[in-house]
């Protein structure tokens, strides 16, 4: 049960507009001290105002903020020793080493030289980066990049950790490192509020999440609840040779019982609420002379809600934000 | 404490990563040596002239030496987005701004030395009142400062806050009493020099150097003063309704 005493972050009726464009619109949300929280949503739904309006780099235009129980609405910088932002670039000095970097942002909080040096240490530790910790941080890697930013976001122990598109234009490996250190975080009792457009690291990650939309927020829940509705459903994922020819409509007509979407060119998605039969499907693409090179069945995730709810394909929010050039 | 802890990290981080690059340094060296040089050529009146061309350059010194190096500390920090994560952190604007200029307060005050100790080899100064000079000079680099603060909170870019800081630099050289009388000005000119803050800053350097001050000295600090607080608190309302919107 929620009491005031275990929210971290408490938003209600938040609004902002910037000139004719309304970037968040009354906006309400809960986050429960140690909750791991996700907030979904394509570009321009209003993730990073939000976020901004919640740090104190925003003035909302209405509602209210409480972070920690701090009424940050009336005291816009009163709750930043409770908060760890981690932005979707990361922003720490080129010129300085990746130990000085810890080391000055430990002494933004006030911590004393022993305990700066101690914990920015530590910290290249944790996150694998004592080899490089005499290195100038414009010389690192993305991946390194990411890292330290997320390490420089909590040097001070923050209650509260802001984490921005933490994923967003780093390889596999990094991301794959960085999820863990992530789930370490929230086992360690920090509250976490992540926005990723990577729905799959959502699902894996968050407690609840919530899907913003147009600056609304137009689905709030855990994701259990989330996929439960669909979670019966069975779906078949066929990947075909030729990317050019979409043949759902003709699929459609000649198996009325099932659901054909084409996400993406070459790649057709089959739903049904019965189980899916897969050799008269690849029979009748053969037919269509259709070379099917891969043909599988997923389970429903946090994406298929996603996309049932805002009706945005989650692949092509990926690709956008990739192509928009966020740098690590 | 903490919160003095972060202002010192910030002025100490700073200085390492700008004041101390080598550019700035032949900046600060370079620059006022130019000046006194090119002056004392000009002026063609031998070493007596020096003591009245004096002024003009320390301030000249202090001026360019403060504008320039807050269009890199301020403007470019918040192009690249680096000035957030101070943002953040838990300390009063009005702190973190006097973290981010006090580098270049003390960067004026050193530039304002370099001409001094160059002419102290030429020219007899036992007739130069310190107790005047020393508080003039602390002054006009706050002044200065806040003015170099001023702009690059105004601008988005590094280059936009070096044009802007030559609209208001190279007036300045002229009207301000530095190197020609304002007597000397012509009569519509004469108040747009009283609304610039090195015109009381250049008196007190005049009356501290030579004794050619033309103002009372406390008129000239109290307006020099309050230019500072004024142009401070400008810079603080600009951040706060350009930066955090």
């Amino acid at each position: 049960m929620k009491t005031e005493n275990n929210i971290a972050i408490k938003v209600q009726g938040l609004a902002k507009r910037f000139g004719d464009v309304q970037a968040v619109a009354a906006v309400d949300f809960e986050v429960s001290s140690g909750e791991l929280f996700g907030f979904l949503g394509p570009n321009g739904a209003g993730k990073t105002t939000t976020i901004n309006m919640l740090t104190g780099l925003a003035r909302p235009d209405a509602g209210t903020i409480h972070l920690g129980g701090i009424d940050c609405t009336r005291k816009p910088r009163g709750a930043q020793h409770l908060i760890g932002v981690v932005p979707d670039e990361s922003n720490l000095y080129p010129e300085l080493s990746g130990y000085d970097n810890l080391c000055f942002c430990a002494a933004l909080y006030g911590l004393s030289k022993a305990e700066r040096q101690a914990r920015a240490k530590e910290l290249l530790e944790v996150f694998d980066l004592t080899k490089a910790a005499k290195r100038k941080f414009g010389g690192y890697s993305k991946g390194m990049k990411r890292r330290l930013t997320i390490a420089a976001g909590i040097i001070h122990r923050p209650k509260i950790l802001f984490l921005d598109e933490p994923t967003t234009g780093i390889d596999v490996a990094s991301a794959r490192q960085l999820r863990q250190l992530i789930k370490e975080l929230h086992k360690n009792g920090t509250t976490i509020f992540l926005t990723t457009h990577y729905i799959d690291e959502a699902e894996r990650l968050c407690d609840r999440v919530a899907f913003i939309m147009d600056g609304r927020i137009v689905k709030v829940d855990n994701v259990t609840n989330l996929v439960e509705p669909i979670r019966a459903q069975h779906v078949l994922q066929i990947s075909c040779a030729d990317t050019a020819k979409n043949l759902t409509e003709e699929l459609a007509k000649e198996f009325p019982g099932l659901t054909f979407t084409s996400p993406q060119p070459g790649l057709i998605r089959v739903e049904s609420d019965a189980a899916i039969y897969i050799g008269a499907l690849i029979r009748s693409l053969e037919n269509h002379r259709i070379d099917v090179t891969e043909a599988r069945k997923v389970k429903p995730s946090l994406e298929d809600v996603f996309v049932q709810i805002t009706g945005i394909n989650a692949d092509i929010m990926r690709k956008e934000r990739e192509k928009s050039g966020v740098k690590a | 404490m903490k919160r003095w802890i972060a202002f010192w990290n910030i002025l100490v981080k700073d200085f390492r990563t700008y004041y101390l690059k080598p550019p700035n340094i032949s900046w600060g060296l370079i620059f006022p040596l130019a000046w006194t040089g090119m002056f004392f050529i000009r002026s063609g009146r031998g070493l007596e002239s020096l003591s009245s061309i004096l002024p003009g350059v320390i301030a000249l010194s202090i001026l360019f030496g403060t504008t320039s190096l807050l269009a890199v500390t301020v403007t470019f920090e918040k192009k690249n987005r680096s000035f957030e994560r101070l943002l953040l952190a838990p300390i009063p604007l009005e702190l973190l701004m006097l973290a981010k200029t006090s580098g270049a307060i003390l960067f004026g005050v050193v530039n304002a030395f370099v001409p001094i100790i160059m002419a102290a080899f030429l020219v007899d100064l036992s007739q130069v009142n310190w107790l005047l000079f020393i508080p003039a000079v602390v002054l006009i680099s706050i002044a200065s400062t806040f003015l170099g603060l001023f702009i690059a909170v105004a601008v988005s870019e590094v280059f936009e806050a070096q044009t802007f800081s030559n609209f208001f630099r190279f007036p300045m050289i002229f009207l301000c009493g530095l190197f020609f009388p304002l007597s000397a000005l012509p009569f519509f000119l004469k108040p747009l020099a009283y609304v610039l803050p090195l015109t009381y800053g250049a008196d007190l350097l005049h009356g501290a150097i030579h004794g050619g001050n033309i103002m009372a000295f406390p008129l000239d600090l109290i307006i020099l003063a309050l230019f500072c607080i004024g142009l401070f608190m400008a810079s603080l309302r600009n951040i706060k309704r350009r930066w955090i919107v």
